[in-house]
């Protein structure tokens, strides 16, 4: 186990187009972290970097204190589970385990313990001598994680392990992964392109863009306090909605009525003369549904609804605006830069279930103005984040995962102290 | 409809194979007739008769062809197990590295393997004499080489290429030199090409008529493809047609019994499963 340290990181390929750009990211021992980002932002690449897969153009890879900018991947001593698996096909699931060990002369009592004690892990028992082509799609998966786990590794790294799994198979090994790192208490990189497992796998998330890192925090930071367009935008599903603003005194005029502000962020978005404000779907409600106490803290507003999607636990309006055409390419080189392909400016709202609001109408919706933020169009900054509410946020989830992680080894050492038999009850526990 | 298709379909494939069997068969029903009954206008022999296998096996001309076929057989196992090991590391260095001139290795091979044989076979004659390769074993297997590296280099580049970059990474990261990889992890799924590449080598050399007669003298390294052309009948007035036919059939058994023992292996598509199926 160990910390990871990237000072600088540079990733030239031959054409001199910078990869991965001047990345810097400090990754604590234990700590969980995702690299996330749509398809081209070099996150790939920068695992690959960390594995000794990929040369690292400038820049240091610190690795337990050692740097290894010049090791090859079998002396980093880090194990990655690929996104294909790249099981061996000619190895039974046994010999697929056991290949790490093998290499490194383990003897073969020893191999059998350990690659027996991950199996048991993986509940993979019952498949030892089965080949990779005879497994369904998860237990493959599962069979890639038994080798990762099976040597004493500095570190994991992920580069998209579920993105070859149904959607049902994907959530089930997602809690598995979070689970299994959770016990082994182990630095783990983590590549997504899903935002999904970002948000529940992170201890921190770190969002890249085009070869930069945009904002290194724990979810909740993200989302709560994201420090611009991009990370706005790539963070929350369905997405925040981004609306023309111009300010007025402390008010912002917006096509969906005015919004007002507090002093702090009312001057912070003073001496502009066009807003993006950025909303997420859930500060919206349906005005005839919202508390008393809650309706002066919004605003209200009417719209035609154009579509409405009724999901049983939840409701989506879609609201069409208007908007100059300078924020419409705005919003179009965003969506594009975001792997969506945003045909018209809507607005995605979040109703409660029970909303009789219905398609083709007008309604009325109410706003929570407390949480919107102001982004600048040109720079995409974010013009009213709180930096230290942010970074409270990220405290505590640091503060969060060192306990989990202090009792996880707690745990462990309780479990080498000879209590094997508890152990094991708790593994089935664990993994019922 | 589908009983006619089915019918149709019989018919067809029958047809395809009487016409694809019927010089083999040809030559199966011309060696077992005596010298005298070739000529009987008929397909099949009037009489049975073991007297051409008997002829090349212990007969008159078993000096010319048993020296011959275990030369064929020693030479061509040979140049195949050389040129199957030097085009594996070619071929692998083709398909996974990117380094200068990497295309001209290729066309050079594509060059060397349309290059017409008997331009370049009487300067090899004569260099062959000079430093004393001629009719000797290793003045065969150097030729047959540069017949068979070009097609093997092609085959296996294919198939090393076919293997998922990801197999080979993952073992390095387990922890493999990338000779640990190449042999525990490469070699074994490339065993299907390497065996297809190997049949199609061992048949090039096989079948080699030029450089066979035309840089061997004596039966010291003469393979069998240039002993059946030296076959003589019992006068110059009488063609050795049924010996040639003989010795044809006989020729023709290890390509069959090779090509059965391997199919499976050739046909075995050992990737399935690497990666998501």
């Amino acid at each position: 186990m160990a910390s990871i340290e990237m000072t600088n990181i540079v990733k030239k390929y031959g054409d001199g187009f910078p990869a991965v750009n001047d990345v810097s990211l400090d990754i604590a021992d234990g700590e969980f972290m995702i690299l996330v980002g749509p398809s081209g932002c070099g996150k790939s690449t920068l695992l690959r970097m960390i594995v000794g897969l990929e040369d690292i153009t400038s820049g240091d890879m610190v690795i337990g204190g050692k740097r290894v900018n010049d090791l090859a991947p079998r002396d980093r001593n880090l194990s990655m589970v690929f996104q294909n698996y790249a099981l061996y096909p000619h190895m039974t699931v046994f010999e697929n385990i056991a290949f790490p060990l093998r290499l490194a002369k383990t003897p073969d009592d020893e191999v059998r313990r350990k690659v027996n004690a991950a199996s048991d892990v993986l509940e993979l028992k019952e498949h030892l001598e089965r080949k990779p082509a005879n497994l369904s799609g998860g237990q493959r998966q599962r069979v890639a994680m038994g080798r990762a786990i099976v040597r004493d590794a500095e570190a994991f790294l992920f580069d998209e392990p579920l993105s070859n799994l149904d959607a049902k198979l994907r959530g089930q090994m997602r809690t598995e992964i979070s689970r299994l790192q959770r016990r082994l208490g182990i630095t783990t990189v983590y590549v997504t392109h899903d935002q999904t497992e970002a948000m529940t796998l992170g201890d921190r998330v770190c969002v890249l863009r085009k070869g930069k890192i945009q904002q290194v925090a724990s979810p909740r930071e993200l989302y709560e306090q994201p420090v611009n367009l991009f990370v706005a935008g790539f963070i929350g599903s369905p997405p925040m909605n981004f609306l023309p603003a111009t300010p007025e005194g402390n008010r912002l005029k917006t096509p969906f009525g005015d919004i007002e502000l507090d002093e702090r962020r009312a001057a912070a978005v003073a001496g502009h003369d066009l807003l993006l404000v950025g909303i997420r779907p859930e500060y919206f409600e349906d005005a005839s549904l919202v508390d008393d106490a809650k309706r002066p803290v919004g605003s209200i507003f009417r719209a035609k609804v154009d579509v409405t999607e009724w999901l049983g636990d939840s409701q989506y309006a879609y609201i069409p605006y208007d908007a100059p055409d300078s924020i419409k390419a705005h919003l179009r080189d965003l969506s594009k830069e975001l792997d969506s392909e945003e045909l018209r400016t809507q607005a995605i709202v979040s109703i409660d279930a029970t909303s009789r609001i219905r398609e083709g109408r007008e309604a009325e919706f109410w706003l929570d103005s407390r949480k919107v933020h102001v982004f600048d169009p040109e720079s995409g900054e974010n013009l009213t984040r709180d930096a230290e509410a942010g970074a409270e946020l990220t405290r505590l989830a640091t503060q969060d995962r060192l306990e989990h992680l202090e009792s996880a080894r707690a745990q462990q050492d309780g479990a080498s102290d000879g209590q094997t038999g508890a152990r094991g009850g708790a593994t089935a526990v664990g993994a019922a | 409809m589908s009983a006619r298709k089915k019918v149709l379909w019989i018919l067809g494939g029958v047809l395809i194979t009487v016409y694809c069997l019927f010089p083999i068969a040809w030559i199966v029903s011309l060696s077992l007739k005596a010298p005298g009954d070739l000529n009987n206008g008929g397909f099949l022999p009037s009489a049975l008769t073991w007297e051409n296998y008997e002829l090349i096996l212990s007969g008159d001309a078993s000096g010319l062809f048993l020296p011959a076929l275990r030369n064929s057989f020693g030479i061509c196992l040979i140049a195949t197990a050389i040129s199957c090991l030097l085009a594996m590391f070619a071929a692998y260095a083709i398909a996974r590295l990117d380094f200068p001139g990497k295309k001209v290795i290729l066309s050079t091979a594509l060059v060397v393997a349309i290059f017409p044989i008997i331009s370049i076979v009487t300067p090899l004659f004569n260099l062959w004499r000079n430093i004393g390769l001629y009719d000797t074993w290793p003045g065969l297997i150097i030729p047959y080489l540069s017949l068979t590296l070009p097609i093997s280099i092609w085959t296996m580049s294919a198939f090393f290429r076919e293997i998922p970059w990801e197999m080979e990474q993952a073992a390095q990261v387990d922890g493999a030199t990338s000779w640990q990889a190449f042999r525990r992890v490469i070699v074994p799924l490339a065993a299907p090409g390497v065996f297809t590449t190997a049949i199609i080598a061992f048949f090039i050399a096989w079948n080699d008529f030029l450089y066979g007669i035309s840089l061997t003298s004596t039966s010291a390294a003469r393979p069998v493809p240039a002993a059946i052309g030296l076959f003589s009948g019992e006068s110059q007035f009488v063609e050795p047609t049924g010996s040639i036919a003989a010795a044809a059939v006989i020729v023709t058994i290890p390509v069959v019994v090779l090509v059965l023992l391997f199919q499976r292996r050739i046909v075995a598509g050992l990737t399935n499963g690497a990666v998501k199926g």
